[in-house]
């Protein structure tokens, strides 16, 4: 079946890969197992709101608001490169027309196209016009996408019914202090009310702002998913608290994402030596607000151009001057690709209840890394992956716990020697990696390195697959309590 | 009395081009120019010039 997706899709390389279970991660691979059936209906194809739906379905970002009415310390504006990928670069700025020709150019081409989002470069709300003529025009002309934007929620509260009359159901706000006191390390400055404010007046205006927007968005019944930028030493042990915050008034997930900071992006926290958390400092503190507003761990932090399902970005390929004068967007391809993602993801959940079946209990947690070009199975060369998807397995359950990066922003030209050791970095805690095919070296030296390569479930389903691997190796380590 | 635009500075955002109250700012290949004669740097408008307050690469909307 993934083999049929693949073609559908045209040249689309489909990434993506495993399914969290119970609270474990946002999203459920069972469906509506655990969250309200209203509210799976409004996330099941949506891939940045469900980690299930990232599998199978691809969003897009247009970028038709490059202006932003605050100023980020992990933010320089002035920067961009087109392999860079993180939010606020882009490559090209779109008018609202431009957009529409943009977003129907890849519907034409990529039936699993669900989400169209704004996300910047700049702010959304800060871009009022550009952004809602852009929803207008695309509304009309491809009803069956969903509307998504992205804030930092300075303008949000007085563009809530705005919101609501265009249909956007899905709102993200970036909000990585509820505290002002914390908040004025990370926002030097805000343009709020026909000036500039600084320091802790700053922050607490932006705040204020962002409380009330958040709790009129819920209000309005728009769902709503809270971003937060880890700063290790500024927010780190502040992360719980806004967990907390933010579920109280009502967010639907909450995405804890690593600070990236380089000097070379010349953003203050790059220039300042702030570092980013670890990827292992990362899921520690996401482990500890576990529990409360349902964390988002499949995050790719993409750009405010990206195409395509996270964590592939076809953005290069629909550049404006690359596109077709009149792409035409057929809804039969896209009902049978919807046809075949429902049966896929029947499929998937019953080989996962059958393996559960079959590995006979449970004991020792175990993380795998997983490499998949998407679609729910194993189907990626180790040599082609750029990033895994890491899952804990224990038997009788599997837990998606995040996605770890294989490359490396900006650089290029790396070796394949500095790409291995990079990878089994990037591997730090991982057992064993699942993969479609590896070659005879790297498997050598994933085994020094006291990784287990696995390739025995080319093309099947990483949950199943992931509970066989655990069951047999705890079969021969003699290791299963029933 | 006017302001003006560093132009090797501009990231094009157009912040600048919707704060403005004279719309004295437009765009002129990717990036933002000021025209002098309706820049009045905000005065009788607003207490200091809205496209420097809102500008996000510092010391770029300057007085010409």
């Amino acid at each position: 079946m993934s083999g049929q997706i693949v073609s559908l899709a045209g040249t689309v390389a489909v990434p993506g890969g495993c399914s969290s279970k119970g609270n474990g991660a946002c999203g459920s691979s069972g469906g509506a197992s655990d969250m309200p059936a209203e509210i799976w209906e409004k996330v099941k194809n949506h891939p940045c709101y469900s980690e299930e739906a990232h599998h199978y379905f691809a969003r897009m970002h247009v970028a038709v608001a490059p202006a932003c009415n605050i100023q980020c310390n992990y933010c320089n504006r002035k920067y961009d490169c087109s392999n860079e990928s993180r939010p606020g670069v882009v490559s090209e700025k779109l008018t609202p027309e431009q957009a529409l020709h943009k977003v129907m150019a890849v519907a034409a081409k990529v039936p699993q196209l669900s989400v169209l989002g704004i996300a910047g470069p700049g702010d959304a709300l800060a871009n009022p016009h550009k952004t809602f003529r852009t929803f207008d025009l695309v509304a009309k002309a491809l009803p069956h996408l969903k509307l998504c934007l992205s804030t930092n929620g300075l303008a949000l509260a007085e563009h809530v019914e705005t919101i609501k009359d265009y249909n956007v159901d899905h709102v993200t706000i970036t909000i990585s202090a509820v505290d002002p006191e914390i908040g004025q390390h990370i926002y030097p400055w805000i343009f709020h009310d026909h000036r500039r404010w600084t320091g802790l007046d700053a922050a607490r205006i932006l705040h204020e702002r962002q409380m009330e927007g958040l709790e009129r968005l819920v209000a309005a019944g728009i769902l709503v998913k809270i971003n937060s930028v880890l700063i290790p030493g500024v927010n780190d042990a502040h992360m719980a608290e806004i967990n907390r915050v933010v579920k109280a008034k009502g967010a639907f997930l909450h995405n804890i994402m690593p600070l990236i900071s380089d000097p070379a992006h010349g953003t203050h926290f790059g220039l300042s030596g702030q570092r980013g958390p670890t990827p292992i400092e990362l899921a520690a503190v996401q482990d500890s607000v576990e529990g409360g507003a349902k964390l988002m761990r499949h995050c790719r932090q993409c750009r405010a151009d990206a195409v395509g399902l996270l964590g592939e970005d076809l953005g290069a390929e629909f550049a404006l001057d690359k596109i077709e004068d009149e792409p035409v967007f057929d809804p039969k391809v896209r009902e049978i690709y919807m046809n075949v993602v429902e049966q896929e993801r029947a499929d998937r959940q019953d080989a996962e209840d059958q393996a559960r079946r079959r590995s006979g209990g449970t004991g020792e947690p175990l993380l795998v890394a997983v490499a998949t070009k998407g679609g729910g199975r194993i189907n990626q060369h180790f040599g082609h992956a750029r990033e895994f998807q890491l899952l804990e397995v224990d038997g009788q359950s599997v837990r998606f716990v995040g996605v770890r990066r294989a490359d490396n922003y900006c650089k290029g030209g790396y070796g394949e020697e500095d790409s291995l050791e990079a990878i089994i970095k990037a591997l730090t805690g991982v057992s064993a990696v699942l993969v479609a095919r590896i070659g005879d070296c790297p498997r050598h030296t994933l085994a020094e390195a006291g990784i287990t390569v696995v390739d025995d479930y080319a093309h099947d389903f990483i949950e199943a697959s992931a509970l066989a691997w655990w069951g047999r190796v705890m079969e021969k380590a003699g290791r299963i309590s029933a | 009395m006017a302001y003006k635009i560093v132009a090797s500075q501009c990231t094009g955002c157009g912040a600048c081009e919707y704060e403005c109250p004279n719309k004295a700012i437009s765009e002129k290949g990717g990036i933002f120019i000021i025209n002098p004669d309706k820049c009045t740097e905000c005065e009788g408008h607003f207490d200091s010039p809205q496209c420097a307050a809102v500008c996000p690469v510092d010391g770029t909307c300057v007085p010409a």
